[in-house]
């Protein structure tokens, strides 16, 4: 086979690109079943709906104080935005009036970091997903993926963060607890390894069968959460999203991506295969203008 | 080095390069024409809003929410508009892989157009990105999220982007009047070509992919896995659509630029791209029924967003079809370009319906583009216009290559 300089360009195409997604086909995800992520139990029984996670949350992060007017009432849903990473609100059910604390819910492989391209949103090796500043370009590319639509964007500001709740990372890594978790005047909201709060949670729920429903929200949702709730009623009640799917979000675009490579590899060889067999022989050589 | 300057000298009328230049960066024509005057004091506009934007923040301008992040810039700019561009990897194809020899005379023009929609829709993607300044992150390699769809898309805009200019390149070196440069240029179309049709079968589809994850949050009878084929399938109909159009107009406006042959060959170009068209378009609505059985979509129907999915479904993609295949038979121009023209409005309908219309459809408070948005995605396509019209207007776009190019 002659190589002319044509021929020899469109193979050091196809060469380079797929040296080049040869990377791509490493995945960034790491083994969790080898990682013991911390996380949070919340047991919807204990909470007072008093607000001191909320109060604690913003003395730590340095967000504005919360509106003492502002208090959980039932009907009102309170959301999380850029000034508070954690809101309780208050429902009416069957049993009761119940509080409900909502914020980010730390997933296992999380659809934010997953969506992040450049890896600003980061599930950390201790549990706490985290966003890094000097790497987030803005996109809001996590707020449209995240399920539970957690990370908030300050549309106001020259020099917009994206706020959400870290589980206190630099506290934990400090081994200290995280502030809402150590506020918390009634053992409402417990920290640990995820797999003890799993266990933890079972034994909760058997110990005492009337008070609670038998459901974990956390344990299998969008693949497992490191933000895990106990409730004494269905979770329906408490305005919680029953429709997140049991698996990974991540696992949406898996086979998308998966799929890059080998169009990668097949497409450009397809591709110069057809050129050269349809090329007529007898004209002339063709000048590509 | 002297030899050169004197094919310089020759080619450009005896001028030297940056003489030549600073005569050329004039504007020519007349000044008063009522496209002039309807997009001039919309671009002030919309500069104006962007310079608010960036001392303000996004929310100034924009009716974005938390709950709805991509707006208008995202879904109509970057969205619709890649799809419109990309006519310019179906149009090489079918010259460079598949020697339709037929097409070449629009090539360049429907090069260039893609080349402008490219670096014009990633440029409206900067004014929707809250920390531009990061932006080079995932380019510059510390910090790869090799797991997002939006770092694939990101990469193939970037390569895409110099793939077409240089399957675009040559013309510049005819204008400048640089042999030696063409020639190169030229030997590396064909690798350009290869190289951007892989890149743009991705991201093409990846625009679509990057939607997979909000599973709930878009209309059932929008959101499916296919996603990334549908929005592929559409958009080689959506380019040649747009090849249609705008082939249409640069044949009124430039007209006295395009050589005898070529303004006789157009009707030629418009009849056989309305053969690929029904062609993609039937096999896209035969996609779009086999995702709505997979589906089971019909529960869906009998709503407000079912109705909007059937005007979609029957008035944009069947009736247009229809109308490409009658008009292919009966060699009907006028016909075909009516039938481009509603395609165009269904893919903007389309993109819409997944992106904004369709994305949090149940939420309590809905999503409208602000009127700034809306100009703001004005300046962007008339200054777009601009840059194209300056080109077709001194760079051999859609007139004959000079002389010498064919010379041996």
């Amino acid at each position: 086979m002659k190589i002319n300089r044509r021929n020899f360009l469109a193979v050091l195409g196809v060469t380079g690109v797929s040296l080049a997604t040869g990377e791509k086909l490493q995945s960034s995800q790491e083994n969790e079943n080898e990682t013991e992520f911390f996380g949070i139990l919340y047991d919807a029984t204990r909470c007072v709906g008093c607000q001191s996670c909320e109060f604690a949350c913003a003395a730590e992060h340095g967000l504005p104080e919360p509106d003492p007017s502002d208090m959980p009432e039932v009907g009102k849903l309170r959301k999380t935005n850029e000034n508070r990473r954690t809101v309780v609100n208050a429902y009416e059910t069957s049993k009761g009036e119940i509080y409900i604390k909502s914020q980010c819910m730390h997933c296992n492989q999380p659809a934010c970091s997953s969506a992040c391209l450049t890896n600003a949103m980061k599930k950390t090796y201790e549990g706490p997903v985290t966003w890094n500043g000097d790497k987030c370009m803005g996109c809001r590319y996590c707020m449209v993926s995240c399920p539970f639509e957690v990370p908030k964007f300050e549309y106001h500001s020259p020099n917009p963060k994206i706020v959400k709740c870290n589980m206190c990372y630099d506290r934990v890594i400090e081994g200290k607890l995280p502030a809402c978790v150590e506020n918390c005047p009634a053992e409402a909201i417990t920290f640990g390894s995820r797999r003890e709060l799993v266990a933890e949670a079972h034994r909760r729920i058997s110990e005492n069968p009337d008070d609670y429903h038998n459901y974990i929200y956390g344990e299998n949702e969008a693949g497992g959460t490191g933000f895990m709730y106990l409730s004494p009623v269905p979770f329906e009640e408490l305005g919680f999203n029953t429709s997140i799917q049991k698996s990974s979000y991540p696992e949406l675009t898996s086979g998308f991506l998966y799929s890059v490579p080998s169009i990668f590899v097949l497409w450009p060889a397809a591709l110069l295969g057809i050129q050269k067999a349809l090329k007529n022989n007898k004209s002339e050589e063709e000048d590509y203008e | 080095m002297s030899s050169q300057n004197t094919v310089l000298v020759k080619d450009n009328d005896g001028m030297p390069i940056m003489k030549f230049l600073k005569e050329n960066i004039k504007p020519q024509g007349k000044f008063f024409t009522p496209f002039n005057m309807i997009s001039i004091p919309i671009i002030l506009l919309g500069i104006g809003i962007i310079v608010v934007r960036f001392i303000k923040g996004i929310g100034s301008v924009t009716n974005l929410s938390q709950e709805v992040p991509w707006g208008l810039w995202i879904g109509f700019d970057v969205v619709t508009g890649v799809a419109f561009a990309g006519g310019a990897y179906v149009i090489t194809f079918m010259v460079y892989i598949l020697h339709m020899k037929k097409y070449r005379s629009i090539v360049r023009a429907t090069v260039l157009n893609g080349f402008l929609a490219y670096v014009f829709y990633a440029g409206a993607l900067l004014l929707d990105l809250g920390r531009p300044w990061n932006v080079i992150n995932p380019i510059i390699g510390n910090s790869f999220g090799v797991s997002s769809v939006l770092f694939l898309v990101a990469w193939h805009f970037l390569l895409y982007m110099i793939a077409m200019l240089i399957e675009f390149s040559p013309a510049i070196a005819e204008w400048v009047g640089l042999k030696r440069a063409r020639k190169i240029l030229s030997g590396m179309t064909l690798a350009a070509v290869i190289f951007g049709i892989t890149l743009s079968t991705l991201h093409q589809s990846g625009l679509g992919a990057l939607y997979l994850m909000a599973k709930e949050k878009i209309h059932p009878l929008w959101y499916s896995e296919f996603i990334p084929i549908l929005f592929f399938v559409s958009s080689i109909f959506a380019g040649l659509s747009m090849v249609i159009f705008e082939g249409s107009i640069s044949h009124k406006v430039f007209g006295k630029q395009i050589s005898d042959k070529n303004h006789k060959s157009h009707n030629g170009i418009i009849h056989g791209l309305s053969k690929i068209c029904t062609i993609t378009m039937f096999v896209y609505l035969f996609l779009q029924v086999l995702t709505f059985v997979h589906g089971k979509r019909w529960v869906y129907l009998d709503s407000p967003m079912g109705r909007w999915y059937l005007v979609e479904m029957i008035g944009f993609v069947l009736l247009p079809m229809v109308l490409f295949f009658y008009s292919y038979r009966k060699q009907n121009i006028f016909l075909i370009k009516l039938a481009a023209l509603i395609t165009m409005v269904g893919i903007i309908i389309n993109r819409l319906n997944v992106t904004v219309i369709g994305f949090k459809w149940d939420a309590a408070v809905h999503y409208v583009p602000s009127w700034m948005e809306i100009v703001v995605t004005l300046t962007v396509l008339f200054i777009e216009i601009w840059i194209f019209r300056w080109i077709v207007n001194r760079l051999p776009v859609l007139r004959d290559s000079p002389s010498w190019v064919n010379k041996k």
